[in-house]
């Protein structure tokens, strides 16, 4: 088998779907720790925004592996449960999932079909606006606009209602996601007990944070 | 006990099959799922219909031929058993119980509940096994030390019996951790570690093309195993191959 044939293979796409998770998990952790400081600090919010906004390496290299990551991550899942479906054509009259398995690690494409949603809704909230206000607007730089912006967005109920209902799927997805990701990379060795402990801590506090941050902004937005 | 049993029928592999229901009574809970259904076909023969057509060789839990999906779960409701091994005491009396075959696009139905597992014997054909010239000359294997920790786990991947329940059970009918068991058994052991890299690539290649599903890591599968066989070879399997894919040298 040729070297290029890795990712062509079961075990390839499963450690092309890992490789790309760990990198959003990164990311997330980035992600927070800007949303947090819009809790307490109007200032550094708004002075890291502009930063990530206007750093030539953030915005030309950074963002557009981020956005193939994205992408990659959800066509790979796609054609990863595509293929698994295919490979029982017929299924069970009775199936009882639950008596060896957990219901995250069952369902995450439907986690997975929620955050994607949650994402269309993300992108037209701050993406579009944020490049049609840079280059297609041409607007000037306001290095203190971010802050008011933000919380414009958390004055309805509904949008962080969706918000929070996207980061408890977001949740579900990682608990059973960040032990996956590196079972698929081959490691289940002596260290994997303390890694699927740290991987539930993230998964709980990650999300918690981002819905942490929602509520107190839907509330300062009052 | 009575018992209400809905069983999976299917004339042959080109015919479409259903659930029928059958009554049966005066079950021991001694008896064995196997010989609950040797009972059946009994009365199926006496009454002049077909008997139900399933696996099923030595009885004792180690031949790997017995398969069935029972109440939703292979190999039934009990652990680190097969379908041979599991009593009708599990069940209660007036039960209803769901019999199906494993299914899988990879192991297409025979007639009834009895599935051709071969797909399994092509993957052990690319590369389930060591390569020994056997001219007469051969090494005794005791001759070669092995470190204990690696002998237990290559025993441990070995005792798998490919009976396929972790297909059957796998949402994805995916059959890592059968091939990762077999990858195991011999890339831990000196004498497999010759031919590991292309063992692996063989032996993945040839699970690909059977139509086997991918892992999700579910574990479903070292929960059915009837052997316990553990993830932990499924996650070497995938070392080996990244190992075996990614190296320069050939």
């Amino acid at each position: 088998m040729s070297k290029s044939g890795t990712f062509k293979s079961s075990i390839g796409r499963k450690i092309a779907m890992a490789l790309s998770a760990l990198f959003l998990m990164i990311f997330l952790i980035q992600h927070l720790t800007i949303n947090i400081t819009a809790t307490f600090s109007p200032e550094t919010f708004n002075e890291l925004s502009h930063f990530m906004g206007t750093n030539p390496v953030v915005q030309f290299i950074a963002q557009p592996i981020l956005i193939f990551a994205v992408v990659f991550h959800f066509v790979m899942g796609f054609i990863l449960e595509a293929k698994n479906r295919q490979a029982r054509p017929i299924n069970y009259k009775k199936n009882n999932g639950a008596a060896n398995s957990s219901w995250m690690s069952r369902n995450m494409i439907y986690s997975g079909l929620v955050i994607l949603a949650f994402l269309v809704l993300h992108f037209i909230d701050f993406w579009l606006p944020e490049m049609n206000y840079k280059y297609i607007a041409m607007n000037p730089e306001d290095p203190t606009r971010y802050y008011e912006e933000l919380l414009h967005k958390f004055h309805s109920p509904i949008r962080v209602g969706a918000y929070v209902l996207a980061f408890v799927l977001l949740a579900l997805h990682l608990l059973h996601g960040f032990g996956s990701a590196f079972q698929s990379l081959g490691q289940n060795n002596k260290y994997i007990d303390g890694l699927k402990k740290f991987g539930v801590i993230y998964s709980i506090l990650i999300p918690l944070g981002f819905i942490v941050t929602a509520v107190v902004l839907y509330m300062n937005a009052q | 006990m009575n018992l209400t049993l809905k069983i999976w029928r299917q004339k042959d592999a080109n015919s479409k099959g259903k659930m029928v229901d059958y009554q049966i009574s005066d079950i021991s809970g001694d008896m064995s799922f196997l010989e609950m259904l040797d009972v059946l076909n009994n009365q199926l023969i006496e009454k002049g219909e077909e008997p139900i057509a399933f696996d099923h060789d030595c009885r004792e839990g180690i031949c790997g031929m017995c398969s069935l999906y029972i109440n939703g779960e292979a190999h039934g409701p009990d652990r680190g058993v097969t379908t041979c091994q599991l009593h009708m005491r599990k069940f209660k009396d007036g039960d209803t119980i769901y019999i199906e075959p494993f299914r899988a696009k990879a192991f297409p139905v025979v007639k009834d509940l009895a599935v051709d597992r071969s797909a399994f014997d092509r993957i052990q054909h690319a590369g389930g096994y060591v390569s020994v010239n056997t001219s007469g000359n051969t090494q005794d294997a005791n001759a070669i030390p092995v470190q204990k920790e690696n002998a237990d786990m290559a025993f441990d991947a070995a005792t798998c019996i490919g009976c396929g329940a972790c297909v059957a059970t796998c949402k994805n009918s995916s059959a890592m951790l059968f091939v990762g068991a077999k990858v195991s058994q011999y890339a831990l052991l000196p004498q497999g570690e010759v031919e590991a890299k292309e063992r692996v690539q063989n032996m993945v290649k040839q699970m690909d093309a059977e139509g086997f599903g991918n892992c999700s890591n579910t574990g479903a599968c070292e929960v059915e195993c009837p052997k316990g066989i553990s993830l932990e070879n499924i996650a070497r399997m995938n070392r080996e191959y990244l190992k075996a894919t990614t190296s320069t040298k050939d």
